[in-house]
């Protein structure tokens, strides 16, 4: 897991404070028996390095999120997998084939929803699915076949034969994933799948790739929302800067790296008054395991947060608002990559 | 986009006090977009009718003298450079009044803008059009240059064959723009040059005399404005002035100009409607 | 018992992909595919026929005398080749591989970036095939009408010569719209193409010029197309046919292979 040397600092801590150190790879694991196995993967630019020495297994069926910021390596991991990057160095194989000597075997099992939408502009909706199931050896038959019943599961045969500009963002969406599945790929990699839909939308996707999985189909996906990664994830890795963070199911992941509870107390400050949060602090210390003071209020970190909330009281705390909510991904998400803006 | 607020006085464009009639402040914004990439433009414009000049004119020019020259022996190459003089003029107009008056209707919708301004439709037309005709007598002057360096003028008229040039471009922008105006894609330009503009290039007395083309043809080409201009140009550079058949030729080359100038305020009008 | 089916290696049926694809686009633009038929028959009319009485005759190579038309016809046929397969590897697989993105989608399936090139290569050589067969055809049915601008049975060989002319300038224009970064850059594209279609003995022998020029001339690759299809539609081949074949299929061979690298340069990075 992670780099060879030396865990990065945010996993020290964890560690340190959960007393267990679980490490991202079954140790069983082959590439014979994962359908993408990465071991030290790495990719770089010039003197750029995008992706640094990553490990991770997806097995067969089972929905596996990249989660992390903007230029944390994500879509370059994601193009190695899909063949169109070549691997700097490290090992990869997808379906136990090296995307090196066997790029187009690769391909031809896979589906690809890449984050720019890629369509074919000159096209309507049903040919782009006709042609690219074309570029996949189908007969024309059989693609037409596909592309009806596509269309018909992402809810665009209204619009088979119009042009693809009109269509809203969502609908795109939909059909290039649509568009990925006329292969009938056993893998489905798909970046950042949501981004920029509106709720509605979102939602529908999210059904859609629901319904896949039951059907066997195994998700790869990155994104930088909470809310998706805990929805469509079994498993998720989270990356920062070129690295793997942290390794999990969701909750696994908000066991680990939050509790299960987390305690919102918001204090009022007066006009003029000194910054006093050493002070707070200090008045919480004892009460949980971990705080974290923000501008506008501070986040205590515990098993039950009503029970901790009732012994502030008794220290003769009296903060303005009081909120008991349970630990999330976004928590585990802050704690890993840090709240300061990565541009 | 040019901007109304300011007076007059105070504004610094490349026309300074003079832009002060709406139209020629629409000349003045092209012209502050010219001044980047004018060079490249000068280039493509005046280098495909230079290298024609030199392989017809003189290439070609070597075997049509060998076997007596153009009509009353003249040397060919006298013969094609005022024709080539007012084609070049004409294949620039009307380029700029097909696909860059699209774009300014279309794609980066610079009129609409243009209308939250004082401007109205009809100085958007007449400020274009004399752009267009402004970089007419840029590239005329220039490629008469070319012709005069080659020594293929015959008589000090040839010097009107500028103006003629310039008359026979707006002759064609004006009808052009008017068509622009009514046109959503830029689909139609492509059979307008391959069945108008290159057919014209090539048959309208260009290269060989018109009573060569079939009988059926000779009519078609009188009507068109480019043979009255190729002919006017033609009889000036080579010293010889028919009054009356001159007089045609310019009725005819101001007759288009006006109709387009016409037309296309009315599309232009339409068009800019909202 | 499932029935043999022999089908050709994928090799050769994929590039065929992208020809479906360029088809279904054309489909509903016909119109655009077909004005292109007319603009070498106006030339040849308008040069062959206009032009040509102003010239007379023109001495061939080997000393033989023939009318401007007849001279003329076999050049224009030549460049109509390299135009049609500049046009369309040049602007229209620029905006396709920067604008339209189209090969951004196609590399994440089977297909590779050398059925790539080799597929939008057929594609401009079929779509040239239409014209050179148009013209083709006219100069046949004016030679039945007894102008006889084809004076050789080898001139059926003109039909292949012309794909080969093809073939050659898809592969360089290709190739070098793989280097271009806006659409500006096409202007010394053209800088190349015109004067090689006004000077290289299309309209009128290279014996105009010096003996020194003559050498440059004959370098070009327009010039020995024109010198290709000309020996055969006239009937006076020499052994300089040979060179033209192998001088054009190395220019489209050698551009098909900068394009696959170039194409993995920018595509898959």
């Amino acid at each position: 897991m992670g780099p060879p040397s030396e865990p990065p600092a945010a996993l020290v801590r964890c560690t340190r404070a959960h007393g267990q150190y679980h490490p991202g790879v079954p140790a069983n694991a082959t590439p014979l028996d994962s359908l993408i196995y990465a071991r030290g993967l790495t990719k770089r630019f010039g003197s750029f390095t995008a992706v640094d020495g990553v490990d991770f297994d997806v097995a067969p069926g089972e929905a596996f999120g990249f989660l992390g910021p903007n230029g944390a390596g994500k879509t370059s991991t994601m193009r190695m997998i899909g063949t169109v990057s070549p691997v700097s160095a490290g090992t990869l194989t997808v379906f136990g084939l090296e995307p090196a000597h066997d790029g187009a075997r690769i391909r031809s099992r896979l589906g690809v929803v890449p984050q720019a939408d890629t369509l074919d502009r000159d096209l309507s909706v049903l040919e782009n699915l006709l042609i690219y199931g074309r570029y996949f050896d189908l007969s024309w038959g059989e693609a037409r076949r596909r592309a009806v019943e596509l269309l018909e599961f992402v809810q665009l045969t209204e619009r088979s034969n119009d042009q693809v500009e009109p269509l809203s963002g969502g609908m795109k969406r939909r059909l290039v994933i649509a568009r990925a599945l006329i292969n009938e790929p056993s893998l489905l990699l798909l970046d950042e799948p949501t981004t920029g839909l509106d709720p509605q939308a979102r939602h529908l996707v999210w059904d859609r790739l629901y319904r896949l999985k039951q059907r066997g189909v195994t998700l790869c996906l990155t994104t930088h929302y909470m809310d998706e990664a805990e929805q469509l994830c079994d498993r998720l890795v989270v990356m920062d800067k070129a690295r793997i963070v942290a390794e999990g199911s969701p909750r696994q992941l908000i066991e680990r790296y939050v509790t299960r509870e987390v305690l919102e107390l918001r204090f009022r400050r007066d006009e003029g008054e000194t910054d006093d949060s050493a002070h707070l602090v200090g008045q919480l210390e004892g009460l949980a395991e971990r705080f974290e003071q923000l501008p506008d209020r501070t986040l205590v970190y515990t098993s039950d947060g009503e029970a901790t909330a009732a012994a502030a009281f008794e220290r003769g705390l009296r903060p303005t608002g009081v909120l008991v909510r349970r630990g999330s991904l976004e928590d585990v998400f802050l704690r890993l990559t840090g709240r300061s803006l990565v541009e | 986009m040019v901007a109304p607020a300011s007076p007059p006085a105070a504004r610094r464009g490349p026309l300074g006090g003079l832009a002060s009639h709406p139209s020629l402040r629409v000349l003045e914004h092209d012209l502050l977009v010219f001044r980047r990439g004018w060079h490249s433009y000068m280039l493509s414009g005046l280098s495909q009718p230079f290298l024609y000049l030199i392989s017809m004119g003189i290439g070609l020019g070597l075997y049509v003298n060998r076997n007596g020259g153009a009509p009353d022996g003249v040397p060919y190459l006298n013969y094609v450079a005022p024709a080539l003089l007012v084609t070049q003029a004409m294949m620039a107009a009307s380029f700029e009044s097909a696909w860059p008056i699209m774009s300014k209707f279309v794609w980066e919708k610079t009129y609409l803008a243009a209308l939250n301004t004082p401007l109205g439709a009809t100085n958007l037309l007449v400020g274009d059009l004399m752009w267009i005709s402004f970089r007419a007598v840029l590239l005329s002057v220039l490629f008469f240059a070319a012709i005069l360096a080659l020594g293929a003028v015959s008589s000090p008229l040839a010097v009107l064959s500028i103006p003629v040039a310039v008359l026979t471009a707006m002759a064609f922008a004006a009808p052009i723009m008017a068509f622009t105006a009514t046109q959503k894609t830029d689909q139609p330009f492509n059979v307008l040059f391959r069945f108008g503009i290159t057919p014209l290039f090539l048959f309208s007395g260009t290269f060989f005399p018109i009573d060569r083309l079939p009988l059926f043809l000779q009519p078609l080409a009188w009507a068109t404005p480019l043979y009255h201009g190729v002919s006017l140009a033609r009889g000036l550079s080579l010293g010889r002035v028919e009054p009356l058949a001159d007089l045609v030729h310019l009725a005819v080359l101001g007759a288009f100009a006006a109709t387009g100038l016409v037309a296309g305020r009315i599309t232009f009008r339409r068009r800019l409607a909202l | 018992m499932a029935a043999l089916r022999i089908s050709p290696p994928l090799v050769l049926i994929r590039p065929t992909r992208m020809v479906e694809r360029n088809l279904l686009v054309y489909r509903r633009s016909f119109m655009v595919i077909f004005s292109g038929f007319f603009e070498p028959l106006f030339y040849l009319f308008s040069m062959g026929f206009g032009v040509g009485a102003l010239v007379g005759s023109v001495q061939l190579g080997d000393g033989t005398s023939v009318s401007y038309a007849v001279f003329v016809a076999p050049a224009l046929l030549a460049s109509s080749a390299m135009n049609g397969a500049i046009y369309e590897t040049s602007n229209n697989f620029f905006g396709k591989l920067k604008y339209a993105k189209i090969y951004d989608a196609v590399i994440a399936t089977p297909m590779s970036l050398a059925d790539v090139a080799r597929g939008e290569i057929l594609w401009a050589l079929l779509r040239g095939s239409l014209y050179v067969l148009g013209f083709l055809a006219v100069i046949g049915v004016l030679g039945i009408g007894g102008l006889g601008l084809i004076s050789s049975p080898m001139g059926l060989l003109a039909f292949p010569a012309a794909m080969v002319v093809g073939y050659g300038f898809a592969g360089a224009g290709m190739a070098a719209t793989t280097f271009v970064r806006k659409w500006q850059d096409f202007d010394f594209l053209q800088l190349a193409i015109m004067p090689m279609f006004l000077f290289s003995g299309t309209f009128y022998p290279i014996s105009a010029y010096p003996a020194a020029l003559q050498v440059v001339v004959e370098c070009t690759p327009l010039y020995r197309g024109v010198h290709l299809i000309r020996a055969l539609t006239t009937g006076t081949p020499d052994v300089w046919i040979a060179i033209d074949v192998l001088y054009l299929l190395a220019m489209g061979t050698i551009g098909l292979a900068i394009v696959s690298k170039r194409l993995s340069k920018l595509l898959l990075a």
